[in-house]
């Protein structure tokens, strides 16, 4: 295992109802640098609710969540500044339907950052070249189809220049022909040496890129490895089990 | 036939020209347009506010009840004041609204304009806050999420994110308010403001002319309402332009 640790959740639990369920029972993990963690697991497993934590988007019930050394559970911490550094990435994508393109990505990066409108348009132009949409940057997200939607999805969270990329099923509401450029991108941003933690259905894509996948079932982690081993050698019967199905 | 139409010349004549009355209605309508223009405003930037305490101790209760913070009383707190708020000026018809104000809290104040802005304005807020409550409500909950997860702060991503977006989505509800509001004006002249009904009434009293001063009453109103509409359609269409 290499890398410094840059995200580190300990003794997380999230219950509703007073208790009565307990989407998250007590998880522990590690996300290192520059790793791509991939979390598999089946429907209500929890690990949505899990990476929806690590940025605060779910408060959890009791543990704690270190990034970069500070503890974002901590009322008193500013959760807005952590979040700047931790990009997220929806199955709905999310894009705010009344913004160009351009406008969607540079938003942000002006208000947050106080970069000059130029410069962040500059930017995000580039960042628009590198996943082949430059041509859509005044088009609104509703001209759009869903695999361009979830790759600018992405490049605006890249745009505030993120410590790490959370992807929640990114490619769960596209058409089948469209799954493959949105796993393009991210197997791109990958290779760069993001440090990625992708919630997922596509096996195929935890198996060729993720460096670490965990599998999660009733609120905790059933199961860790290597994509190698997980996938060759599962541990658990309750992992045997779910493989048997989706494979 | 020629005969009738002598009448209705003469009688338009005695009402509206003779001993310039006319000026009356022009007086009554700019005094309508003034307290309808002025009310709109405070209605509309007090009834945002109420609606954003509402919706965010509506939206965030849960995640803010965990955290415990102090911001979670205030939150509570200001969302009951408003609570009340609504509750009241709802349920109190707003003539009576407009007499309290004029003879009970603004009892110094002379110019009955301004009280009447004060007492529409505050009157409307309550309806534009339940409006705009129900347009924020209506935005996708992933769009709260996409804000706050680029890192901006509540209050940033309801300026740069939701209210844009609600605006949008509420503006014929907030037209009809705005027309409801300058038809309300028109009890205006309980506490004495000359609006442009008032103006129709003082007509009619002086000439004992009741059809022709309140049919041009009438007819100013309609045509107000109908020129509101139009250019209220105008920028519908505009903001509209991103959904194609």
């Amino acid at each position: 295992m290499n890398g410094e640790v840059l995200i580190k959740v300990e003794n997380l639990k999230k219950h509703y109802l007073g208790g009565k369920v307990k989407a998250l029972d007590g998880v522990n993990c590690e996300v290192h640098k520059g790793e791509v963690l991939v979390i598999i697991g089946p429907s209500g497993s929890g690990k949505s609710t899990l990476l929806r934590s690590l940025n605060l988007l779910e408060i959890p019930t009791s543990g704690s969540i270190l990034f970069d050394g500070t503890d974002i559970t901590n009322p008193k911490t500013n959760i807005n500044i952590h979040r700047q550094k931790m990009g997220m990435v929806f199955q709905h994508f999310n894009l705010f339907p009344n913004m160009t393109i351009l406008k969607n990505m540079t938003i942000a990066p002006m208000k947050l950052l106080k970069m000059p409108k130029a410069e962040a348009e500059k930017r995000a132009l580039e960042l628009l070249d590198r996943v082949g949409l430059s041509n859509r940057a005044y088009n609104y997200p509703s001209q759009l189809s869903g695999g361009q939607k979830q790759r600018v999805a992405i490049v605006r969270a890249l745009a505030m220049n993120p410590e790490v990329m959370l992807f929640d099923e990114p490619t769960s509401a596209l058409d089948p022909e469209m799954v493959g450029e949105v796993l393009d991108v991210m197997k791109e941003l990958a290779a760069e040496g993001m440090t990625m933690v992708v919630v997922t259905h596509e096996m195929g894509f935890a198996r060729e890129v993720g460096s670490r996948v965990v599998f999660m079932d009733g609120g905790v982690l059933i199961e860790e490895n290597t994509p190698e081993e997980f996938f060759a050698h599962p541990k658990s019967q309750r992992t045997v089990d779910f493989l048997s199905k989706v494979l | 036939m020629a005969e009738f139409f002598a009448s209705i010349q003469k009688k338009f004549i005695l009402c509206f020209v003779d001993d310039g009355f006319w000026k009356w209605l022009v007086q009554g309508f700019k005094n309508s347009l003034v307290i309808t223009f002025f009310a709109v405003i405070i209605g509309f930037l007090l009834g945002v506010v109420l609606a954003t305490v509402r919706s965010s101790y509506d939206k965030n209760e849960e995640s803010l009840r965990l955290r415990k913070g102090i911001g979670y009383y205030l939150l509570r707190f200001f969302n009951g004041l408003c609570k009340v708020y609504i509750t009241v000026i709802r349920g109190v018809p707003v003539v009576v609204q407009l007499m309290i104000w004029y003879f009970v809290i603004l009892v110094s104040q002379k110019n009955g304009v301004i009280v009447a802005v004060v007492a529409f304005g505050f009157n409307s807020a309550a309806y534009v806050a339940e409006i705009f409550r129900g347009g924020i409500m209506s935005i996708d909950g992933g769009q709260f999420e996409a804000g706050r997860s680029l890192g901006f702060n509540y209050v940033q991503t309801m300026i740069y994110i939701i209210i844009p977006q609600v605006i949008k989505s509420v503006l014929p509800t907030l037209l009809n308010e705005v027309i409801a509001l300058l038809k309300e004006t028109s009890v205006a002249g309980y506490v004495g403001i000359m609006d442009l009904t008032k103006a129709g009434d003082l007509i009619r009293g002086r000439t004992f002319e009741a059809f022709m001063p309140l049919i041009a009453v009438a007819i100013i109103y309609l045509i107000t309402v109908i020129v509101l509409t139009k250019v209220f359609g105008i920028f519908e269409r505009r903001l509209r332009k991103s959904e194609r």
